[in-house]
C-alpha cells in the first residue's frame, strides 16, 4: 500500500490564474508593436537600428548586472526587452548607438536594477532615462533638426516644437487624423496615435495597464489645454494637439502605466492621472520644455507613494 | 465579487459550480487502521488512555487529563498507538491509530443520554461528528452567541459536500434545527444557501437566504458582511460578535445523532481526481486517504499533491495515509503537472491582488513586510487581521508569490507570540 511516494507539500492557494510577468511583458511588446512598425516604415532602417539596438543593450545591461551581482538572471521575464523597446520607440531615428547605449544603460541600471529590480523602482526606469538623455544632449531630441534629412510627403514638423516656437497659427495644419496616423514627426514608436490607442485598448482589456491612469492622463491633459486655450486661443492651441502629439499617448499607455512607480488605488490613479496630465500641458504651455510628459511623469512618480496613501479602509478595520 | 478592471474580462469569475441532480454517493469499506486526529497538541504525560486499549464504535475518549477535549472512535478495535502530529506551519496535533478489529461493537453510553436532547449532550457527545458542529460556542460565556448561521454552499470552490447533504438529508437538517434551537434557546437561525439549493431548504420553515455564486461569497465573514450586514473587526471570528456558524453536514449530525440514537460517524467528501472529475464518497473518520484513492483505483506518482480541503484554502499533506477528518470536505488530487508554480519574484505592483481583495487590503505593501518579517508592522498599519483567509491575492498574483501564505504564517507567527507572552505574565 505505502509505495512512499513523495508528495508536493505546499500552502493554499492550490490554484494559479497562470498568469506571468513574462506573459504581461510580451503582451505589452505585442501591443506597442503597430506604432513600431509604423515608425520603421516612415524612417526605414535607422529605425530599425534604433529599436533593435535599444531592446538588445537594454538585455545585455541586466544580463550584465545580474552576473555581476550573482543574483539570478532575469531577462527571460521581457522586463529589460520592454524598457529597451520603449525607450528606443521615443528616440528619433537618428540617434547614435552610444547614445542609445546610454539611455539603455540609465534605463536599465540606475533607473531599475540599483533600487532592487523589478517592483522596486520608484520611477519608471524609461522615463529616468529619457529625462537624462534631454537634460544631457538637448540637440539630439530637437526632432526638427534631428529628422531633417528625412523627406516626406507630409509637413516634417515636430509639432509641439512648432507651438512652443512659432505659436498656434503654427499648428494649424495639422489635422487630427494627420496626427493619428504619424504624419508628424517625433520619435519612432510615438507618433502613430491610432497604433497607440489601439495598443493601449488592447492593454486595457488585458487588465494589463491600469485603464484609470491612462483616461485620467488623458483627461487631465485634454481639461487643462482646454483652459489654457480658452484663456487665450491665440498663445495656447486647444487639446488636440496636446492629446495627439509628442509623447502624449505613448505615456498615456506605455510611460504613465508603468506599474511600480504608480499608484494601484483607485482615488490615487484618478489623482497620479489627471495630475501628470495637468503638468505636462503646464511645462509644455509655459515651461521650458517642448514636451512635458517625461517631467511630469517624474514629478507624479515622486509622490506616488503619498497617493497611495488614500486608500480604500480594509473590512473590520477600527478606527 | 472578483472585480475587474474596466471592460476586462480577460480572467473569468471563479464560480463555485453546481451539483449534479442525483450524485451517487461511494461508501468506502472500512479500513484495517484508522487515524483520530485532535487539535489538541500531544502530551504524553497526561494521556488518560493507553496503547492497546479496547475502544468501540462510537465510543467518546477524552484525551488528557483537566481538558475536556475529545474524539470519537469510529470504529471497533484497539488503540495500536497515541503520537504527536504536526500540520501546517508546526501546528501540533495529537493522533490516535485504530487497529480495526472484525466484529462492530456500538458502544452505548450516548445511546442511554441520547433521550436528553441538551446542550450539555451536544456538547459532550458531538464535537467529533462529521462536519465538526462547533458545540464548544453556545456554551461558551464569552461569546454569547445569538445568531446561528446554517452554511448550506460550501465555503470553497469545487467542493459540493454541503450540498450533498442538503439534497439527500434534508429531514436530518430539519430536525437538527429544531434540536439546536431548544437546546440553544436561540431561535435566530439564518440559513445561507447557494441558489439552486433554495427549493430544497424551503421546505424547512426557516429563512433562507441566498449566497452568491461566485467564490469567496460563501465564507464566513462575507456571509456577515453581505447577508448579515455585520461587519467583524479585523482580527474577530463571527462567534466574537455572537454569530455561530455551522455547517448543514454538521446539523444533519445533529439531528441523525438524535435520531438513531448514535454519533454518525461517516463523513461525506467530494473526491476530486486528477482528471478534475468529481465523486462524492462516504467514508468513516479517520480513513487513511490512500483506502479511498484505491476504492476508486487512483494512482499517485511522484510529485504529485494531495489536498484536503478546498483548492483556495484546503492544505496539503505528506502522506496518502492522512485521515479523514470531521472537517475534511474534500480531497482533491492534484497531477504534478498541474501544480502552479511559486517564484521567487518579488511584487512588482501590478495591482491585481488589489482589485481582487475582498477585504481591502493594501496587499502590495502589506507582502514587503511579511517578506521581511515584519509582523508586528503588517498587523498595525498594513491590515494583516483585516484579511479573511481566501485565497485570491495568491491567485493572482503575477509574480507568483506566495502571498496567502505568508498571511497564514504571519497570523500564526503573531498568535504563538501572543499566547507566549500571555503565558509568561500570566
Ligand atoms: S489578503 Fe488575500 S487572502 Fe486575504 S482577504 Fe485579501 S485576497 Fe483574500
Ligand atoms: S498581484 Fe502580486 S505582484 Fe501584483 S501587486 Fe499584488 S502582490 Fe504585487
Amino acid at each position: 500500500m505505502v509505495d512512499n511516494n513523495r508528495f508536493i507539500v505546499s500552502h493554499a492557494p492550490f490554484r494559479h490564474d497562470g498568469s506571468r510577468i513574462s506573459t504581461r511583458n510580451y503582451n505589452i511588446a505585442l501591443a506597442a508593436l503597430p506604432a513600431i512598425l509604423l515608425g520603421i516604415i516612415y524612417y526605414g532602417m535607422p529605425a530599425v537600428g534604433v529599436i533593435s539596438l535599444s531592446i538588445s543593450s537594454a538585455i545585455i545591461w541586466e544580463f550584465i548586472f545580474c552576473r555581476a551581482t550573482k543574483s539570478s538572471i532575469t531577462i527571460g521575464d521581457g522586463n529589460a526587452a520592454i524598457i529597451g523597446m520603449i525607450l528606443g520607440m521615443l528616440l528619433p531615428a537618428t540617434a547614435p548607438w552610444w547614445f542609445v547605449i546610454i539611455g539603455t544603460f540609465v534605463a536599465v541600471i540606475i533607473g531599475k536594477q540599483i533600487y532592487g529590480g523589478i517592483g522596486a523602482n520608484p520611477f519608471n526606469p524609461v522615463v529616468v532615462a529619457i529625462a537624462v538623455l534631454m537634460i544631457s544632449w538637448k540637440d539630439i531630441f530637437d526632432f526638427n533638426e534631428a529628422l531633417i534629412n528625412y523627406d516626406f510627403d507630409f509637413a516634417m514638423v515636430y509639432p509641439l516644437s512648432a507651438l512652443k516656437h512659432f505659436g498656434v497659427s503654427a499648428v494649424d495644419s495639422f489635422s487630427m487624423g494627420d496626427l493619428l496616423m504619424g504624419k508628424q514627426s517625433g520619435g519612432i514608436g510615438s507618433t502613430f496615435g491610432l497604433g497607440l490607442i489601439a495598443g493601449g485598448i488592447y492593454l486595457i482589456i488585458r487588465g494589463i495597464i491600469r485603464w484609470e491612469i491612462a483616461f485620467s492622463f488623458l483627461a487631465g491633459i485634454f481639461i487643462t489645454a482646454l483652459l489654457f486655450n480658452m484663456t487665450d486661443s491665440a498663445r495656447y492651441a486647444g487639446p488636440v494637439i496636446h492629446l495627439f502629439a509628442g509623447y502624449t499617448l505613448i505615456g498615456a499607455f506605455f510611460l504613465a502605466t508603468e506599474d511600480s512607480s504608480s499608484p494601484v488605488n483607485f482615488i490615487p490613479m484618478l489623482i497620479y492621472g489627471a495630475g501628470t496630465g495637468f503638468l505636462t500641458v503646464l511645462i509644455r504651455n509655459i515651461g521650458v520644455y517642448v514636451d512635458g510628459v517625461i517631467f511630469a511623469i517624474l514629478i507624479m512618480n515622486l509622490v506616488n507613494p503619498l497617493l497611495d496613501k488614500i486608500r480604500p479602509k480594509a473590512i473590520g478595520r477600527v478606527a | 465579487m472578483i472585480k475587474r478592471s474596466f471592460i476586462g474580462l480577460a480572467k473569468p469569475k471563479l464560480e463555485y459550480g453546481s451539483l449534479e441532480d442525483t450524485p451517487s454517493l461511494k461508501q468506502i469499506p472500512t479500513s484495517k487502521e484508522i487515524t483520530l486526529l485532535s487539535k489538541c497538541p500531544f502530551d504524553k504525560k497526561n494521556l488518560l488512555f493507553k496503547k492497546k486499549e479496547t475502544v468501540k464504535t462510537g465510543q467518546k475518549l477524552l484525551l488528557y487529563k483537566e481538558r475536556d477535549e475529545y474524539v470519537v472512535s469510529s470504529v471497533t478495535g484497539q488503540v495500536s498507538s497515541i503520537s504527536s502530529y504536526t500540520g501546517d506551519f508546526g501546528r501540533s496535533y495529537t493522533a490516535i491509530t485504530i487497529v480495526v478489529a472484525d466484529d462492530e461493537e456500538i458502544d452505548d453510553e450516548f445511546k442511554d443520554i441520547s433521550k436528553d436532547s441538551s446542550l450539555e449532550t451536544i456538547k459532550n457527545f458531538l464535537a467529533f461528528a462529521p462536519g465538526n458542529p462547533p458545540v464548544k460556542l453556545f456554551s461558551d460565556k464569552d461569546k454569547s452567541i445569538n445568531t446561528i448561521v446554517v452554511c448550506c454552499a460550501d465555503s470553497d470552490l469545487l467542493i459540493t459536500t454541503n450540498r450533498y447533504v442538503v439534497k439527500s438529508d434534508i429531514d436530518a437538517i430539519k430536525n437538527g434545527i429544531s434540536i439546536l434551537k431548544t437546546a440553544t434557546g436561540i431561535n435566530d437561525i439564518i440559513m445561507v444557501a447557494s441558489q439552486s439549493q433554495m427549493h430544497a431548504l424551503s421546505t424547512t420553515g426557516e429563512k433562507v437566504n441566498q449566497v452568491n455564486d461566485t467564490y469567496p461569497s460563501a465564507l464566513p465573514h462575507l456571509i456577515m458582511k453581505n447577508i448579515l450586514g455585520k461587519t467583524v473587526p479585523a482580527g474577530k471570528n463571527p462567534e466574537d460578535i455572537g454569530v455561530c456558524f455551522i455547517s448543514a453536514e454538521a446539523v444533519a449530525s445533529i439531528g441523525n445523532a438524535f435520531n438513531s440514537n448514535q454519533i454518525p460517524v461517516t463523513k461525506i467528501i467530494t473526491l476530486v481526481n486528477k482528471d478534475g472529475s468529481k465523486a462524492l464518497v462516504s467514508a468513516r473518520i479517520g480513513t487513511p486517504a490512500s483506502d479511498i484513492f484505491k476504492a476508486f483505483n487512483i494512482t499517485l506518482n511522484e510529485n504529485d499533491r494531495i489536498i484536503f480541503g478546498g483548492p483556495m484554502t484546503g492544505s496539503s499533506v505528506y502522506s496518502e495515509d492522512h485521515p479523514v477528518q470531521p472537517d475534511t470536505d474534500a480531497i482533491i488530487i492534484q497531477d504534478s503537472d498541474d501544480i502552479q508554480f511559486i517564484s521567487d519574484y518579488p511584487c512588482t505592483n501590478c495591482g491585481d491582488c488589489i482589485r481582487v481583495c475582498p477585504a481591502n487590503i493594501q496587499i502590495n505593501l502589506l507582502v514587503r513586510f511579511l517578506e521581511a518579517g515584519q509582523y508586528e508592522e503588517a498587523a498595525d498599519q498594513y491590515d494583516l487581521y483585516s484579511c479573511i483567509e481566501c485565497g485570491l491575492c495568491s491567485y493572482v498574483c503575477v509574480s507568483g508569490m506566495p502571498i496567502f501564505q505568508y498571511i497564514r504564517s504571519a497570523k500564526y507567527e503573531l498568535d504563538r507570540a501572543n499566547t507566549a507572552e500571555a503565558t509568561n505574565n500570566g
